[in-house]
């Protein structure tokens, strides 16, 4: 029980359809007591099977996993009362009222009838939904909905929290406040496992990204740190017309690791050591010539890491998975 | 954090269960009298029932023992009607499935059988409803009750056992529906030779030979005459067939019950 991690899976695999889809594949995870640990993968990757091996809706075919040192099938109800989950497939009733919704929660994990109605009352306050709670569920918008799906998995206070894409099919705005609402969890000391195909979600909120894909770990550290495995800088340059540009990128070629890329008039060049690179190229650009608009020089971003593990772009079209809500969604969505 | 790891007492996790079975069951009751529509199309498909065999085909349909067709009907319509009811439990269930909520509810600490017993529960005082609403639309048609209140109270228990147990059966086709419209559909096949091959609506005398094995036998006939028996006695006065349903109401549960328990253990 004192053990420094509060998540542990070791060799957890899954299969459905009687062994065609592999969900999981031995899948190894360590989340830190207090951190966010975001798990990042394409569609089909077996995030959200993972997640639901963890939170005991579903028994792994191998491999163990424990929560805070509980064993999530041999002691499934004991883990059940120290985790909560939410994501896009836990969800609330929509005939019943955010505060029904939250007291019924409230009462099905045991606490009694007046911790229950202050739970849920503050609750409600501290997700900006003071006013809609005595309204059925229907009548919430998406992000109304999805904040009532966290506050309804943080009834107990759980020091474990899992959140299952929290904001695919949100709008953009909605989205950016969920994310202030995690920041305060986590700085309240809650541990979460946080599973997106967002990047940027990721490297917004968690610590640690650990990419998932065919149900297995294909990297894991921090966003700095997988950034800099991919081992280089971008250099940016932006020049005063697409034609200086092309005849740039040739008298730059032998300072890039890989051919420059040239994009209307901004040339881009992959470079090992960026700060001086970067003046030896200014002093040709100068000599030259050429006059200089703009220069950047940037990590590369998550996308890019990404692209180079999984040899596909990350951000899929998040529309398609939004519209095919429900079980039927889910089924297709483990097998794709 | 010591106590995490300990188990709960098994008295304790019984009364538990009922504290759970209990919220479910007030959730599921909520969730109906919030969709007023649904409750009245609900209750306006039996009265229709009635009135089309009181008024169209009654006058057709020959009772023995010379006793009026809508006393012989209304114990048919009762279990007919209760029967439907109990089919709700498939339609609720696979809906809970389908948007997810299953799946929250399967993440708490709550009792394994909750969601089941909830949702069983509150169909039942659903059916508690719909018998007394029709009782009255009886009453308004000329169905006139032989018997004592406690004969006609106890035809009520007994069709309500009956329902409770087939409650299981359809949680069973809930769970495994892929959606709530095929959960529907699955339910079909199941009630209309249960619920029209049977003495509900006609004597048994009146099917042909090949028919009159199953429709004697069968569990809903059996309901039927029980509460025959009990709210109209007379020619249909058949204490047996009081046991017969209990019999059948009991061996059902204790077959379907672990099936729709074992079901909901093995989601994935």
């Amino acid at each position: 029980m004192s053990s420094q991690i509060a998540v542990e899976a070791n060799g957890l695999s899954k299969t459905f359809r009687n062994g065609e889809v592999k969900a999981l594949d031995g899948f190894d995870l360590e989340v830190p007591r207090g951190q966010v640990v975001g798990l990042l993968g394409p569609n089909g990757a077996g995030k959200t099977t993972a997640v639901r091996i963890l939170s005991t809706i579903l028994q792994p075919d191998a491999g163990s996993a424990t929560i805070l040192g509980l064993d999530v099938v041999k002691q499934a109800t004991q883990v059940r009362r120290i985790i909560g989950l939410a994501g896009q497939y836990a969800t609330v009733d929509e005939n019943l009222t955010g505060y029904e919704n939250l007291t019924m929660v409230g009462r099905l994990c045991h606490l009694s009838k007046p911790e229950v109605r202050t739970r849920a009352t503050d609750l409600l306050d501290q997700f900006g939904l003071a006013d809609a709670g005595g309204r059925p569920v229907k009548t919430y918008s998406g992000g109304m909905r999805r904040r009532l799906d966290l506050a309804a998995s943080l009834v107990t206070a759980p020091p474990v929290l899992f959140l299952d894409e929290p904001t695919t099919g949100l709008d953009p705005q909605s989205r950016l406040a969920l994310w202030d609402v995690i920041d305060a969890l986590v700085s309240s000391g809650t541990t979460v496992l946080l599973t997106t195909q967002y990047l940027e979600e990721a490297d917004r909120l968690a610590k640690d990204i650990v990419v998932i894909d065919h149900g297995r770990v294909i990297a894991k550290g921090t966003p700095a740190e997988l950034k800099a495995d991919l081992g280089s800088t971008v250099l940016e340059l932006t020049l005063e017309s697409a034609e200086s540009a092309a005849s740039a990128a040739a008298s730059l070629a032998d300072l890039s690791t890989k051919a420059p890329h040239v994009d209307g008039p901004t040339v881009g060049l992959t470079v090992d050591a960026g700060p001086s690179v970067a003046a030896e190229a200014l002093r040709r650009i100068d000599a030259a010539g050429f006059d200089l608009i703009g220069l950047n020089l940037h990590e590369p971003s998550l996308d890019d890491v990404f692209l180079a593990l999984t040899g596909r772009k990350a951000e899929v079209d998040t529309d398609a998975i939004a519209q095919t809500s429900g079980r039927k969604g889910r089924r297709t969505k483990e097998s794709s | 954090m010591t106590d995490l790891a300990t188990r709960p007492s098994a008295a304790s996790s019984i009364r538990w269960a009922m504290t759970d079975i209990g919220t479910i069951t007030k959730r599921n009751l909520l969730a109906t009298i919030r969709i007023p529509e649904a409750l009245f199309f609900s209750a306006l498909q039996p009265i229709m029932f009635v009135l089309l065999f009181r008024y169209v085909f009654g006058g057709a349909i020959n009772v023995p023992g010379g006793i009026p067709y809508v006393n012989f009907l209304m114990p048919g319509i009762f279990v007919q009607t209760i029967c439907f009811g109990a089919a709700s439990t498939a339609i609720g269930l696979a809906e809970d499935l389908q948007k997810g909520l299953i799946e929250r509810f399967r993440a708490l600490p709550m009792s394994r059988t909750a969601v089941l017993g909830g949702r069983t529960t509150a169909d039942l005082v659903r059916n508690v409803f719909v018998i007394v609403l029709m009782t009255i639309v009886g009453l308004a048609v000329g169905f006139r009750p032989v018997g004592t209140v406690a004969d006609y109270a106890l035809g009520c228990l007994v069709m309500l056992l009956f329902s409770f147990s087939l409650m299981w059966g359809f949680a069973y086709i809930g769970l495994k529906a892929p959606t709530s419209e095929a959960a529907q559909l699955m339910t079909f096949p199941l009630l209309f030779p249960l619920t029209f091959l049977s003495t509900a609506f006609v004597p048994l005398q009146s099917l042909p030979g090949f028919l009159q094995g199953f429709a004697q036998h069968q569990p809903v006939s059996v309901c039927v005459n029980a509460v025959r028996s009990l709210m109209v006695g007379g020619p249909f006065h058949n204490p047996s067939a009081v046991w017969g349903s209990l019999a059948w109401s009991v061996g059902l549960l204790l077959v379907l019950a672990p099936l729709a328990v074992r079901a909901y253990r093995r989601l994935s």
